[in-house]
């Protein structure tokens, strides 16, 4: 169980730009972090430096949790979860198929049918992922975030191609994750819709 | 380790070895020149004549190809474990140097068997590990081109390049193998002489350090180049 | 269901769903192997003698053909970044990776090489060995064409790199495997180059999971 994340002077260079120097936050068990910025300016690369996938140039991330405390990435990715960008969802396999997956990957494949009545795709469950609109595939993915059952979500523009039901139902689903305990870091264009700290990049 | 922070430092490295250039350059000319010098007033060996003195030419590019692999994949292992700055350099530029004299080595390798063989090629086992060697090295070249981000193309060729090193004695070992069994040709070796030895060793010298200039050179050139970069991205 | 389980279960699916999986494998090698002969003439006992050669070479081609997508797909719609952060560590992903291109292309292509022997006269004793040879070879093929997958997995064009960097490493294999063959038709044991190959190729897939996911490791810094 996590209890707080804290960034210490993050510097991130990538190829000859420094996109981001002396960059430090703190987030704790139960709260939200906005990055905002334009495009370019670092947010996706911050979120991939959280995850793990890339080392800052300079500075830490201190992770508490109830075990005790540390600042390796394996560890640290090993209590995230990841809604990027892209959906990550393979157009050959059913709704079903992918989920189940995703879940078994993640440690226990229970829960599947529950998560996909929740994201209101229970009807699309024998689809393959190709038949999906956008907006689908996203309310996918985020099945696969709630199932996944991890204390930190990143998330990249968590409502894009989302409709207004799908924007509404994200934020249920981020208000209910802050209120479990979780923490929420997500770059954004728009307002999250929680109480939540903002992150100028 | 020390010493080799120090020069890890481009600009310490651009004051050392341009202090350095002029005297590896003008010294690899002289042994070249002695070298076959000495090599054309060898006596004619019986069994194969003038040609010997290809022998010359061919032995030192040989070692230098092969060394040069060696060389890599020392800097690849200072590139991963130990994030030594100048060895990415170092190795992208070393690489094309030693496929040239891969290539070198096989072009006179052939020229060599060719009175003895009556062809321009068979299928010795030094030779076919050689053309290997160059493919293990076109390979490697061709990998760091595709990848476009620097850093992430040193990183992936030194791991190929500690792959190939791995896997190259395998290579060897298994094409020598499969000599025995096909009886292929070799090229005649044995002892060497004394009088072939000196001449053979003053053109290892001196290829040695026709490889060290030409390194130093490329090396300068890269560091030059980034600096170039940088001012043209940060100046603009 | 393990995680591991998980992974090769939907690899071997994504590889029969895609344009049928081994078909494309094993049709490139049925026509490699027709080729040949059309190439070189029908004698047959000029075939029997490079059957073994021309045989493995064509199967190690055909094997590589899936290669380039082993990781590339994954990393192309995200899902790469998903796997990497779920409990299996990266080396475990790329055995099941491995394991899932041998099932769904090396084996096959092992399967249907005693067919292929017939078209160029091999005898059955000659088979027999280029069947194991090609049992023991091909999991070396997935296990070293997998480092190559890796480190060209966000390149383009790196379908046309792929092969450079990984024939010549695999060049033991073809050597041990197609030399086994040869031996046997020399009358000789083929037991030497069958224990080479076994070593090289257990060396290989003890190996190359650490190379791929160092690769992948290196890949994900995107």
């Amino acid at each position: 169980m996590i209890t707080s994340l804290t960034a210490e002077k993050l510097t991130c260079v990538r190829g000859e730009r420094t996109l981001f120097a002396g960059l430090s936050f703190h987030v704790a068990a139960g709260q939200a972090l906005a990055l905002e910025g334009a495009n370019g300016a670092g947010k996706t690369s911050l979120l991939r430096l959280i995850a793990g996938f890339l080392a800052p140039r300079a500075g830490r991330l201190v992770l508490k949790t109830t075990q005790g405390q540390s600042d390796d990435n394996e560890e640290r990715g090993r209590l995230i979860g990841w809604l990027g960008h892209q959906d990550g969802l393979k157009p050959q396999l059913t709704v079903m198929e992918q989920l189940i997956f995703f879940a078994a990957l993640y440690g226990s494949a229970a829960g599947c049918d529950a998560a996909l009545e929740e994201v209101g795709l229970a009807r699309q469950k024998d689809f393959p992922c190709r038949y999906l609109s956008a907006g689908q595939k996203r309310r996918l993915a985020l099945a696969r975030l709630m199932i996944s059952k991890r204390d930190l979500w990143l998330l990249d523009e968590p409502f894009a191609a989302l409709d207004r039901d799908g924007q509404a139902l994200m934020a249920r689903q981020m208000t209910r994750h802050c209120g479990q305990g979780g923490l929420i870091i997500a770059a954004t264009h728009e307002p999250l819709g929680l109480a939540n700290a903002s992150l100028q990049l | 380790m020390n010493i080799l922070y120090r020069y890890a430092n481009p600009r310490e490295f651009m004051r050392l070895s341009g202090a350095l250039l002029p005297f590896t350059a003008a010294a690899a000319v002289l042994a070249i020149l002695a070298g076959l010098v000495m090599g054309f007033s060898v006596p004619p060996d019986y069994q194969q004549g003038m040609t010997v003195t290809i022998m010359f030419i061919h032995v030192p590019a040989a070692i230098v190809a092969e060394g040069t692999y060696a060389l890599i994949a020392v800097l690849s292992l200072f590139s991963l474990v130990w994030r030594h700055p100048l060895s990415d350099v170092a190795a992208r530029a070393a690489a094309p140097l030693g496929a040239l004299f891969t290539a070198l080595g096989l072009v006179t390798g052939s020229l060599w068997g060719r009175p003895m063989w009556g062809t321009y090629w068979v299928w010795d086992a030094r030779l076919t590990s050689f053309l290997l060697l160059l493919f293990l090295y076109l390979g490697y070249m061709a990998l760091w081109n595709a990848i476009e981000d620097e850093i992430r193309a040193a990183r992936a060729c030194a791991i190929l390049a500690l792959i190939g090193a791995v896997n190259l004695p395998i290579i060897v070992y298994s094409v020598e193998w499969w000599n025995t069994l096909h009886q292929g040709e070799s090229i005649i070796s044995g002892k060497l002489a004394p009088v072939f030895l000196w001449p053979l060793l003053v053109m290892m010298a001196g290829y040695g350090l026709l490889f060290l200039t030409l390194w130093m050179i490329r090396i300068r050139t890269e560091i030059l180049n980034r600096r170039s970069r940088t001012l043209m991205l940060g100046g603009a | 269901m393990s995680a591991f389980t998980a992974l090769l279960s939907r690899d071997l699916r994504l590889a029969a769903r895609s344009g049928g999986g081994a078909a494309l494998a094993l049709g490139f090698f049925a026509l490699v192997a027709t080729l040949v002969p059309l190439g070189i003439g029908a004698d047959l006992n000029l075939l029997s003698r490079v059957a073994g050669g021309v045989l493995w070479v064509a199967a190690l081609l055909a094997a590589l053909l899936s290669l380039d997508r082993l990781f590339q797909g994954d990393f192309e719609d995200g899902s790469l970044d998903v796997i990497a952060l779920s409990p299996l560590p990266l080396e475990s992903v790329s055995l099941a990776k491995i394991l899932a291109h041998w099932l769904s292309t090396g084996l096959p292509l092992t399967v249907l090489s005693p067919l292929l022997a017939l078209l160029f006269n091999l005898p059955a004793s000659a088979t027999l060995v280029l069947f194991v040879s090609l049992l023991i070879g091909t999991p070396a093929v997935s296990a070293v064409g997998a480092i190559g997958a890796s480190l060209t997995l966000s390149l383009r064009r790196g379908g046309l790199i792929l092969p450079l960097i990984v024939l010549p490493l695999l060049t033991p294999a073809v050597i041990f495997g197609a030399g086994s063959v040869a031996a046997k038709m020399d009358g000789m044991a083929p037991s030497g180059g069958l224990a080479l190959l076994a070593a090289f190729a257990v060396a290989a897939c003890l190996l190359s999971p650490f190379a791929a996911a160092g690769a992948v490791r290196l890949n994900l810094t995107n």
